[in-house]
């Protein structure tokens, strides 16, 4: 068998992190717009809209980072001790905010409100600390698919907003670090002077990205309820792929090649097959709980007591 | 190497996974009690069976949430804390943590969403098998979970590369080690005990204030019968786990009776305090002949003396641990038996005295599951990874302040949460399940009373 398995890992693993990035990022997100929220129902019913699909969206983290210590456990063993405090950081947002979903309805007179900031608080330390500044972005046009009414209408500004904050901050980022790192520079085709025909290969990706962000503003203004969130989604994904052409194929950046920190092929190579017999299934289930619980979401949605 | 980083670090991993086990012990066995629970309703359509699933289901919210927050700390941990023994073993174990990943993490948390807030989005039927899918989820995650345990305990299936690493050389080995199977079928009886005593110390607690309630009524006699069956077999499974100690783990065994010489036919130590110091117990009180039941009289079992210093475990927790478990297990047995006696002659539900003592056992089961692993991973030291990786060759290279930070953090943020989580489950516990409202004719989500409620009940501000 001559599959190059290293690469198939390296592939699964980026996979699973932007299904993390994606689907924690919007719910991530309404924890950060919590603070901006005009009452309690409100709140509830945000809260409610990811309450039945948080806990699947975070699993995709636990498979990004249990698929590297499988798949290239060298790599995990360098990189967590060196991301020792951010990763303690997010784990504690983490801890936060995953308990104020049955925490924050179980509250009496002291504790509702405790839980309310804990889960705002916790969303957005997670979030500063994953370096996802742009989970908010996200979570406004979930809620403007989600939602409707006045919260609706909140939820049209915040996505106007924040998608011209996320926009003008990816592209300040990209070129600040197109500036700083002369090696990122040099893969998208800058050396001094421009080579045109490898940088029109890749711009494809800020293509989609300008496209995500049109596709956000201009729908958002027409007052649509399913495009904006889409058009976020293919923001995210530009500057994720922006991101993976940047690094790829270290892990560490420019210090640790995948190959080399990859997990023995029979290790590999057994855990690829469980991964296509389960990833398949885990889509599919996945699919359909978002199924079940699609269109508005109101405050009744909860089943606490 | 930092030796203070190694000290902490262990504290914490000690810290983090006491926490966390307490919750998969805990929903384990309340999964499948769920599960039981429906299914029951469903083919019997009787309403005592509604009542008490969604009376227990948001007890295994809460409890369920807690376990997957403390969880994700763990995984993580291993590599910030522990990176060494991911570098050295990961090839082996990481398949079986991806493993877990791949068929548990995900089917638990999707699928807990529809057994959430599903009631009124999909049928009976359908919302039956998300819990069902629960209930096995949580299972198999203590399958793979145990598997690359046991493997720590007891290694086989693998060799070392040239550069130090471990690569697996069958996994079948390395799953089906010596030690897995008993270690399973131990902690899912010590987990389906663990939610039995729960829900009879609970159902117990309502009973003492109303006889009358037929939901604590039903809630007792289905927790006292698989008190009765599984005390019993989980008191098998414990000496089989012993029985492979005894082959696989010998300085683990001789820690477990604190023998320090090397000897047949045993006496067995009821009572000691083990001095490492001095190579003997004090105030030590045995029974000659009863080692028979530690090994038979013809087999020479080690003594710790027969392990250079170095490679000895403490003696003092493994040998308490044990016998703490030991003595809560008998307890458990003592309850379920007099419970079935009861039941026969129709006296369970007047019996004070009785329903007092299943109160009492209430935490019997979490106090037993900490024992129990207090035995076999303090019993597994020095080794991470028995007889093959020290644990001080297996911590990161991280520094004191950096462990001392997250030590800190970790203490506080438990502190609170875990606090803020056994009130909410109390409180639900002593409202007890007759005071949920009856659920509505036509299929609503069971929290639709109460999200409706006035604003001012709970104090945040409208």
């Amino acid at each position: 068998m001559s599959l190059d398995l290293p690469l198939i890992w390296a592939g699964l693993i980026a996979v699973g992190v932007l299904m993390y990035v994606l689907l924690d990022g919007f719910d991530l997100g309404i924890g950060i717009l919590f603070p901006f929220t005009r009452s309690r129902g409100d709140r509830d019913v945000m809260m409610n809209t990811v309450a039945p699909v948080w806990d699947g969206n975070e699993t995709w983290l636990v498979l990004g980072g249990g698929g590297l210590l499988a798949a290239f456990p060298m790599a995990y063993s360098v990189v967590m001790p060196a991301l020792y405090l951010p990763v303690l950081l997010m784990l504690a947002g983490l801890i936060l905010r995953g308990v104020a979903f049955e925490f924050r309805f179980r509250g009496g007179l002291r504790g509702r409100p405790f839980w309310t900031v804990m889960f705002a608080a916790g969303s957005i330390l997670a979030t500063v600390a994953q370096g996802l500044i742009l989970g908010g972005f996200l979570g406004a046009t979930w809620l403007m698919l989600k939602t409707t009414d006045e919260l609706h209408g909140d939820a049209r500004r915040w996505s106007l907003v924040l998608g011209v904050l996320t926009a003008g901050f990816l592209l300040a980022v990209s070129l600040a670090t197109l500036l700083l790192h002369p090696r990122i520079a040099l893969r998208w085709g800058w050396s001094g002077t421009l080579d045109v025909d490898h940088f029109l290969g890749l711009s494809p990706i800020p293509v989609i990205g300008a496209a995500g962000l049109i596709l956000v503003l201009w729908r958002a203004a027409r007052r649509d309820h399913v495009w904006p969130f889409l058009g976020a989604l293919l923001l995210f994904l530009s500057g994720y792929l922006g991101l993976a052409v940047s690094f790829a194929p270290y892990v560490a950046p420019y210090a640790l090649d995948f190959r080399v920190a990859a997990a023995p092929d029979n290790a590999l190579g057994l855990m690829l097959v469980g991964a296509a017999v389960a990833l398949p299934l885990i889509l599919g289930y996945t699919a359909w709980v978002y199924w079940v619980f699609r269109g508005k979401v109101d405050a009744h949605a909860g089943y606490h007591d | 190497l930092d030796v203070d980083a190694l000290l902490l670090s262990r504290l914490q991993f000690a810290f983090t996974i006491a926490f966390h086990i307490l919750f998969p012990a805990f929903t384990i066995g309340l999964a499948s009690y769920l599960a039981v629970l429906e299914g029951l309703w469903l083919a019997t359509k009787r309403d005592v069976f509604k009542t008490l699933y969604l009376f227990w289901v948001k007890v295994f919210a809460l409890s369920f949430g807690m376990g997957v927050v403390s969880g994700v700390v763990l995984s993580y941990q291993l590599g910030t804390n522990w990176s060494e023994f991911i570098r050295v073993t990961g090839g082996v174990i990481g398949p079986l943590l991806a493993f877990e990943v791949l068929t548990a993490f995900f089917l638990e948390a999707s699928f807990l969403g529809v057994m959430l807030f599903g009631w009124r989005k999909v049928g009976p039927r359908l919302h039956f098998l998300a819990t069902v899918l629960v209930a096995l989820g949580t299972a198999t995650s203590a399958f793979w979970i145990l598997a690359a345990n046991s493997w720590m305990q007891t290694p086989q299936g693998y060799e070392v590369m040239a550069d130090g690493r471990y690569v697996a050389t069958d996994f079948v080995q390395v799953i089906f080690n010596p030690s897995f199977p008993s270690r399973f079928f131990h902690m899912i009886l010590a987990s389906y005990l663990t939610t039995a005593l729960v829900v009879g110390a609970a159902s117990a607690f309502q009973l003492l204030k109303r006889r009358d309630q037929a939901d604590s009524r039903t809630a007792l006699r289905m927790a006292v019968g698989m008190i009765a069956v599984a005390a019993p077999l989980q008191i098998l499974a414990g000496h089989v786990s012993g029985e492979v100690a005894l082959e696989h783990q010998p300085s683990k065994l001789a820690a477990i009776e604190a023998y320090w010489d090397t000897r047949k036919a045993h006496p067995l130590n009821l009572v000691a305090i083990p001095d490492r110091a001095a190579e003997k117990n004090h105030f030590q009180l045995a029974v000659p002949g009863l080692g028979v039941i530690v090994a038979p009289p013809d087999v020479e079992v080690k003594g710790l003396k027969a392990f250079a210093p170095e490679d000895r475990p403490p003696v003092f927790p493994v040998f308490w641990g044990f016998r703490v478990m030991v003595g809560l297990g008998v307890l458990m047995l003592v309850l379920g038996v007099w419970g079935v006696i009861l039941a026969i002659r129709r006296r369970l539900e007047a019996n004070r005295p009785f329903l007092r003592f299943a109160v009492a056992m209430g935490p019997a089961g979490f106090i037993a599951v900490l024992a129990g692993w207090i035995v076999t991973e303090v019993g597994r030291q020095p080794y991470l990874v028995y007889g093959a990786l020290r644990t001080r060759d297996a911590v990161s290279p991280v520094t004191q302040g950096e462990v001392v930070t997250s030590l800190l953090t970790y203490v506080i943020v438990y502190a609170i949460v875990f606090t803020a989580g056994a009130i909410y489950i109390l409180r639900i516990l002593a409202k007890g399940p007759g005071a949920a409202p009856e659920p509505p004719a036509e299929p609503r989500p069971p929290g639709w009373a109460l999200a409706a409620a006035p604003e001012a009940v709970d104090g945040e501000a409208p």
